[in-house]
């Protein structure tokens, strides 16, 4: 595809966006798995919340 | 769904196992969709191909801006009716947010460059988006420097209502003054109105910003919630712990 | 109601001013950064003269930012801001007493050093009135805006970056037709008028919003 006289600006432009956009992706992920790690870490050692007793 | 209904965290979590894979789905048919048609579209004849860069920029743009209401709406959640998700909802959405502003703010510039032969220039518009995203980041900042998430919520809450209210005096006087400063001479983007061979993918990549943000929103919200499940379990086992 | 508003007052303005109160190093702060500003840009009289106007509300807003932190954190240590919230007045105004007192404290002296400061960068009689008349106006509604920040940050032990940077993106309405009016006195290509207008409204937005919303934010960090 031609893009014209300004292919890198566009191209720029998008690769901005993707790596905005998976750095979001990345940091919600992992964000999660430490966040269930830790969780499960701590729920074998016994601890529970008192809702759950 | 009543909204009261939500307050559960558990429902919600489970609620959101099943959404944030359909809207992560729906965001990359969509933006998919918007881009395959957006790029078939014949250039536009004053930018040329530059034009491209648009069904990144407006979109995140418009998610930039509703993102900052969100978090309006949520303050007052949390500050008025106390609702036990509307800070989780706040607190998630303001980095996102800002990331989208951020991706606003790059785009622009790259297209600014070829069209206005400048990265930045101080059009009321482009100075506007990064006042937005310095009071992002103001709330951020006020989040980030409190450690217990109730008393955090209601500050950062607070802030946010203010820098709400402040957006359109801060849009006013930009406005003022830049007219003060450049008149005529800027080149202005609103030339002709968007023809809809651009209009339609625009649209389309638009709803999928939309439906990508919200996958994010609710991921992040449930990494808030499981945060302060963790908070709390380390807490109890602290006191456990001491108690033996 | 008046009288215990005058004792916040009296009580704010008297922990000011004595030893250790920090009100004289605002000056100073003010006095460094207008300094700094021709080493920067060179000893260019009529460039200095052009921007001085923004030199000197720059250097004002900055120095306006110093200290706002503890405008409730030293209450809220030595447990006088519980006392404010039984005192016989609604907080918002117990708050507004405070901004006042440390305004005249600290903000009144910027305003009275700015037309010598602004002899030094070559402004002009008529541009040193303006900038002044502009500086009386808009240096307390950026006390104002300080005190819901630190409001917000009440309980923080280091916040001053943070009140920063909550207050700079709030002041930027003030600091633009602070400049414009101004820049109006000096070109007149607009009348004064208009810009100085717009700045007395936001102030006096910020004189109504910045109390409310502090004492707001004071409330809910007590619960």
């Amino acid at each position: 595809m031609d893009l014209g006289p300004h292919a890198g600006f566009i191209v720029a432009a998008y690769a901005a966006a993707a790596i905005i956009v998976s750095a979001l992706v990345f940091w919600v992920v992992i964000d999660y798995r430490g966040l269930e790690r830790s969780i499960a870490k701590l729920e074998a050692r016994g601890a529970k919340r008192r809702s759950d007793r | 769904m009543p909204l009261s209904e939500l307050a559960n965290p558990h429902r919600f979590l489970r609620l959101v196992r099943v959404l944030i894979p359909a809207l992560a789905m729906l965001a990359l048919v969509l933006i998919g969709l918007g881009l395959v048609q957006g790029f078939r579209a014949p250039a536009d004849y004053q930018q040329g191909e530059m034009v491209r860069v648009m069904y990144i920029h407006v979109p995140s743009a418009w998610i930039a801006l509703a993102a900052y209401t969100l978090m309006a709406i949520a303050s007052l959640g949390t500050l008025v009716w106390r609702h036990p998700l509307a800070d989780v909802a706040a607190k998630a959405a303001a980095p996102i947010g800002a990331a989208f502003c951020l991706l606003c703010l790059v785009t622009g510039a790259l297209w600014g460059r070829p069209m206005w032969g400048a990265y930045w220039v101080w059009d009321p518009r482009l100075t506007s988006v990064l006042v937005l995203f310095l009071l992002y980041l103001g709330v951020i900042a006020l989040w980030r420097a409190i450690d217990d998430p109730g008393r955090a919520a209601k500050a950062a809450a607070i802030l946010t209502l203010v820098g709400f209210i402040n957006v359109p005096i801060v849009k006013f006087s930009v406005e003022w003054w830049s007219s003060l400063h450049q008149g005529a001479s800027v080149f202005r983007l609103d030339g002709p109105s968007i023809h809809p061979s651009l209009l339609q993918p625009l649209l389309i990549s638009a709803a999928g910003f939309v439906a990508l943000f919200f996958a994010l929103h609710l991921a992040a919200m449930r990494n808030e919630i499981l945060r302060r499940r963790l908070r709390t379990l380390g807490i109890l086992a602290a006191a456990e712990a001491e108690a033996r | 109601m008046s009288a215990a508003l005058a004792a916040i007052l009296k009580r704010d303005l008297k922990l000011a001013l004595r030893a250790g109160g920090g009100a004289g190093i605002g000056v100073i702060f003010f006095l460094a950064v207008v300094v700094i500003v021709p080493f920067a840009v060179g000893p260019d009289l009529p460039l200095l003269k052009r921007i001085g106007a923004a030199v000197l509300w720059i250097g004002a807003l900055l120095a306006s930012l110093l200290g706002l932190e503890r405008i409730f954190a030293a209450d809220h240590e030595d447990g006088s801001l519980d006392l404010l919230f039984l005192a016989p007045v609604p907080l918002a105004l117990a708050a507004a007493a405070k901004a006042l007192a440390h305004w005249v404290a600290t903000g009144l002296p910027l305003v009275v050093m700015a037309p010598i400061l602004g002899l030094m960068l070559g402004i002009d009689a008529r541009s040193l009135v303006a900038v002044t008349a502009t500086l009386v106006v808009g240096t307390p509604a950026v006390t104002f805006i300080g005190l819901l920040a630190g409001a917000l940050a009440v309980t923080l032990p280091r916040s001053g970056l943070l009140v920063a940077v909550l207050v700079l993106p709030l002041a930027i309405p003030l600091l633009i037709f602070g400049v414009a009016a101004t820049d109006a006195a000096v070109t007149g290509e607009i009348p004064f008028g208009a810009p100085f207008r717009l700045l007395c409204a936001i102030s006096l937005f910020f004189f109504v919003l910045g109390p409310i919303a502090a004492a707001a934010a004071l409330r809910y960090a007590r619960e």
